[in-house]
């Protein structure tokens, strides 16, 4: 049997870009995305400035701050590691490369970190 | 001057490669790169990870594929000049370029490839006032000269395997040393984490955390730091001669931005319908450098464009020559170091 899930597999996600702009965006459940992929998807932050390091929790160039409160996945140790060593990072600080895009985040909201000079 | 037949700016695996196909060719390659060793991000950022889509490998980690591409090109003898950073470019009236590095050394070639991924990597400093005025001035993002920290008072912020090898180290060398870090936990290997305990337990390092430092104070010269424990805020001065802060390295175009190369979305804009060479002729840019429609950053990707730049390098430096490509499994691979790499002859013999 052939399941059809057209757009049945989207979230919406708030994101504050690091101009203060708010982008309210579509994100696939389905695709194996994370939330920096995301941002990059639609172009929020230029290119070579969001997910340097292409994911690998080894930069931190995708930090956002988390501001709706959503339960998120437990930090790994190499996103606290990174974080530990980032700079403007807050209290809600999570690097968006390290979240999953899941159904558990409809609705998410966070604000892109400013660039590391 | 160093002269060769094509610069290339970045020793990553795109630039490795291009040592290879540009040796097919006959031409000679020399490599400038920032870091101190070649491999770029592979050696820096990721060489204990795997990579799943480099064609034939099932699985490689990054810095074997960079050992395979050394080996593979060594019979082209490529020459490399590590730990300097590409600054300036300047172009003769016979279309060639010099290139100069940070430190001076002068580089002559027909062609230019930029190879550069990312940028150069350069030490991330931390967002504090007053930082630029400190520099060189008690404040150093790298350690050159160990013996300069003599008899001094130092301070390493970070908590990765520099911050915490050049701790041990400059413990033996300096008065004081002091390592201020924002967690509890290091990241580094497990013996350097268990060193620093042990010369925290003898009195050695005066170890502090969770804490970062908050602000520098000095007249001329930095004298003192101000160390925030981040558990209750409170704030400290500590008197040092030296602070270092070790917060690892991120990538930076740099100064090749001011080349006059058409640059879009932190990279280079190339003719991707032909050879990637950038709006200068005679300057190409080949990997995660370079930009274009439907540009993939990916390492195959960046082999393929190797490729190709070196097909037109060819035709740049040997405009009157004729030349087709020629299979390595036809035509072997001939070193200019004399080793002849070929297929076996199949044995001719009459079966009587």
């Amino acid at each position: 049997m052939i399941q059809l899930q057209i757009g049945m597999s989207d979230i919406k996600i708030k994101i504050i870009d690091r101009e203060g702009v708010s982008h309210e965006v579509d994100a696939p459940t389905d695709m194996n995305m994370n939330l920096m992929e995301v941002v990059r998807s639609y172009e929020l932050a230029p290119e070579g400035t969001i997910g340097i390091c292409g994911g690998m929790a080894m930069c931190a160039s995708c930090q956002c701050y988390v501001q709706s409160d959503h339960e998120l996945p437990e930090m790994s140790d190499d996103e606290e590691a990174m974080l530990s060593e980032a700079f403007n990072v807050k209290d809600n600080s999570r690097l968006g490369c390290q979240l999953h895009i899941t159904e558990d985040l409809d609705g998410l909201q966070v604000e892109l970190a400013p660039e590391e000079a | 001057m160093i002269k060769t037949d094509i610069l290339i700016i970045g020793a990553g695996p795109t630039g490795l490669f291009a040592v290879f196909e540009a040796g097919l060719l006959q031409l000679k390659c020399h490599l400038i790169d920032a870091l101190p060793q070649a491999g770029g991000q592979c050696s820096e950022i990721y060489p204990k990870k795997p990579i799943y889509d480099i064609p034939g490998f099932p699985e490689v980690l990054a810095g074997d594929l960079v050992d395979n591409l050394m080996e593979q090109i060594k019979p082209f003898q490529p020459g490399f000049t590590l730990g300097e950073r590409a600054e300036t470019i300047e172009k003769l009236e016979d279309g060639s370029f010099i290139v100069t590095t940070n430190k001076g050394t002068k580089h002559h070639a027909p062609v230019v490839a930029i190879a550069g991924g990312l940028g150069s990597f350069e030490p991330r400093k931390p967002l504090l006032e007053n930082l630029e005025k400190y520099e060189d001035n008690g404040v150093a993002y790298m350690i050159k000269e160990p013996e300069i920290y003599r008899n001094k008072k130092v301070l390493i912020a970070g908590g990765g395997d520099s911050a915490l090898d050049w701790s041990i180290f400059l413990a033996d060398i300096a008065k004081e040393v002091t390592l201020v870090h924002r967690r509890n936990e290091f990241r580094g290997a497990l013996d350097s984490v268990e060193k620093v305990q042990q010369l925290k337990n003898e009195g050695k390092i005066n170890l502090i955390t969770p804490a970062e430092v908050v602000a520098l104070k000095g007249e001329n010269r930095l004298e003192k730091v101000t160390v925030k424990d981040t558990s209750t805020s409170e704030e400290t001065d500590v008197e040092v001669d030296d602070f270092i802060p070790l917060f690892g390295l991120s990538p930076k175009l740099g100064p090749i931005s001011n080349w006059g190369l058409e640059i879009e979305k932190n990279a280079i804009k190339v003719d991707n319908t032909y050879d990637y060479q950038t709006n200068i002729p005679g300057i190409y840019a080949i990997g995660d450098v370079n930009t274009y429609p439907g540009k993939l950053k990916l390492i195959l990707c960046g082999f393929h464009e190797a490729t190709l730049m070196c097909q037109s390098a060819y035709q740049r430096i040997n405009p009157d020559k004729k030349y087709v490509m020629k299979y390595t499994t036809v035509g072997g691979v001939t070193g200019f170091d004399g080793s002849k790499k070929e297929a076996p002859k199949a044995v001719v013999k009459a079966i009587d």
